[in-house]
């Protein structure tokens, strides 16, 4: 469970975070949704260490990330998996070199084993046999694929997604969502989304938090996001004309 | 007040490149990746530079010396000298602070935008070690060999320049070039390559390190590397000449 207290963020003048509060809890897949502008990203890069906090404290499982130093924090993001808005895969390496980065840097497996691990991971991913492909040459599509691959190759406990369907087709965009789901349920690991599609909160949202100016506006279930009167949501949730339409046929 | 604040991140920076890797075996194979891309990759530019450098220096001398009180072989020893003591040195490290130090900026500027150094973070790698120290050490490591190789085809070039327009005879060339060696100037200009090779690949890696922004913010930081890896390069060779021969 990862639990985010009274986080406060500025840069200069520019007040991001105001005293958010969340928790994600363990074998969910949590989403943090918003329109652009409102610190999705930046709460993101809090959680994960990329941006220092300026009060208020960040805990794994209780254990106290903001506060921590740097050696600790590493043994923490060995816990982490991350996959980014643009993949960020390591453009020099092959795909299972990719995949097999984390685990020639921090584990004692001999190549066959991580080979092994990459098969597998690869595998799970719908990916087997695209071992020798450049990133370069991977679709948008299977660059995501492969970054979720190389993010589960630690067997992580968190796994945070930015945006994970940004410039992606809706079916790869569903084959891509659900693909996080399984592996949420199949892992246990605490899942943390970052998105604007209404399509994912519908497909995978189990806990949804809705940030607005920088503050935890509203939080719930797919279900109860339907049917809220908050404004702002509303807003939000029912900006393209499908969602109206759609809001229009089920009422 | 903005250098000032660049100047203590730099040397922040620094802090983190030279703390302990996490893997050294994984350090190995990209200190010899780079020795590639750094030194073998920039040997035909040097060659060629250091060709024509020496043969113009020969030329130039050659032209300037009007006097028949002087020897002929002090053309070879000009061209010795001045090649040993400053033009492969220097001219050659500035040359490498515009070939190396742009690509450097770059490939770790790209990086950068492409969260790609964010993914290494993540991960719990020591970004700036995994990625500098490497770079640092090939360079440290090459450099000296190509100014070595520059030297002497800088010679070459000087001594073919010069027999070929008879303006000195083989054997006079041969003996200025012989003429008052002393090791310690040889000494003195690999103290001052390698010098300039931490110079181009730090100050290379700082801006690309940086770099905030998008396509555009990296063609800027690779400018701006080149241009602060050449002012610190020959600030650095005033000082050293300072220090060492003075």
């Amino acid at each position: 469970m990862i639990q985010v207290n009274n986080v406060n963020k500025s840069f200069g003048d520019l007040h991001v975070l105001h005293d958010f509060t969340a928790a994600f809890e363990a074998g969910k897949v949590n989403l943090i949704i918003g329109q652009s502008g409102q610190g999705k990203s930046v709460l993101a890069k809090c959680i994960v260490g990329l941006l220092e906090v300026d009060s208020g404290n960040i805990l794994y499982d209780k254990r106290d990330f903001s506060k921590m130093n740097r050696r600790d924090r590493k043994k923490i993001r060995k816990e982490i998996g991350m996959l980014f808005q643009g993949s960020a895969l390591f453009d020099s390496m092959t795909v299972e070199e990719n995949i097999m980065f984390p685990l020639k840097m921090f584990t004692d497996m001999s190549k066959k084993e991580m080979l092994k691990r990459a098969d597998f991971c690869l595998e799970r991913v719908n990916l087997s046999g695209q071992n020798h492909l450049l990133p370069a040459e991977c679709s948008g599509g299977m660059q995501k694929r492969v970054a979720i691959a190389r993010a589960i190759s630690m067997n992580p406990k968190y796994l945070f997604c930015d945006e994970p369907n940004s410039g992606l087709d809706p079916s790869t965009s569903i084959l891509i969502d659900n693909l996080i789901k399984e592996l949420t349920y199949e892992y246990d690991m605490t899942t943390v989304v970052i998105t604007h599609d209404m399509n994912s909160v519908i497909e995978i949202g189990d806990h949804i938090v809705f940030i607005h100016t920088g503050r935890n506006w509203w939080q719930g279930t797919k279900e109860e996001i339907i049917e809220t009167d908050n404004q702002e949501i509303i807003d939000f949730v029912y900006a393209s004309k499908f969602m109206k339409n759609l809001k229009g046929k089920l009422s | 007040m903005n250098y000032v604040v660049s100047i203590g991140k730099y040397f922040g920076m620094l802090r983190y490149v030279f703390s302990r890797p996490e893997r050294l075996k994984v350090y190995h194979t990209r200190t010899f990746t780079e020795i590639q891309t750094i030194g073998i990759n920039s040997l035909g530019i040097v060659a060629i530079l250091s060709v024509f450098m020496g043969a113009v220096i020969a030329l130039q001398t050659a032209s300037n010396m009007d006097s028949p009180l002087l020897p002929k072989y002090t053309i070879g020893y000009i061209t010795r000298s001045s090649t040993i003591l400053e033009f492969s040195p220097t001219i050659i490290s500035l040359i490498l602070a515009g070939k190396v130090g742009s690509n450097i900026a770059s490939e770790v500027g790209t990086m950068r935008v492409t969260e790609q150094i964010d993914a290494l973070e993540i991960m719990g790698v020591n970004s700036l070690s995994y990625l500098v120290l490497p770079k640092v050490v090939a360079a440290v490591f090459i450099f000296p060999f190509l100014i070595i190789i520059s030297m002497g085809l800088s010679i070459v070039g000087g001594y073919y320049a010069v027999t070929s327009t008879s303006l000195a005879s083989h054997e006079e060339f041969i003996y200025g070039i012989r003429a008052f060696f002393k090791v310690g100037d040889v000494v003195y200009a690999l103290v001052k390559t390698v010098c300039f090779a931490f110079i181009i690949t730090t100050v290379s890696s700082y801006f690309g390190y940086y770099t905030k922004g998008g396509a555009l913010d990296v063609g800027q930081s690779s400018t701006r590397a080149v241009v602060w890896s050449s002012i610190c390069i020959l600030l650095a060779n005033f000082v050293l000449t300072q220090l060492i021969l003075l």
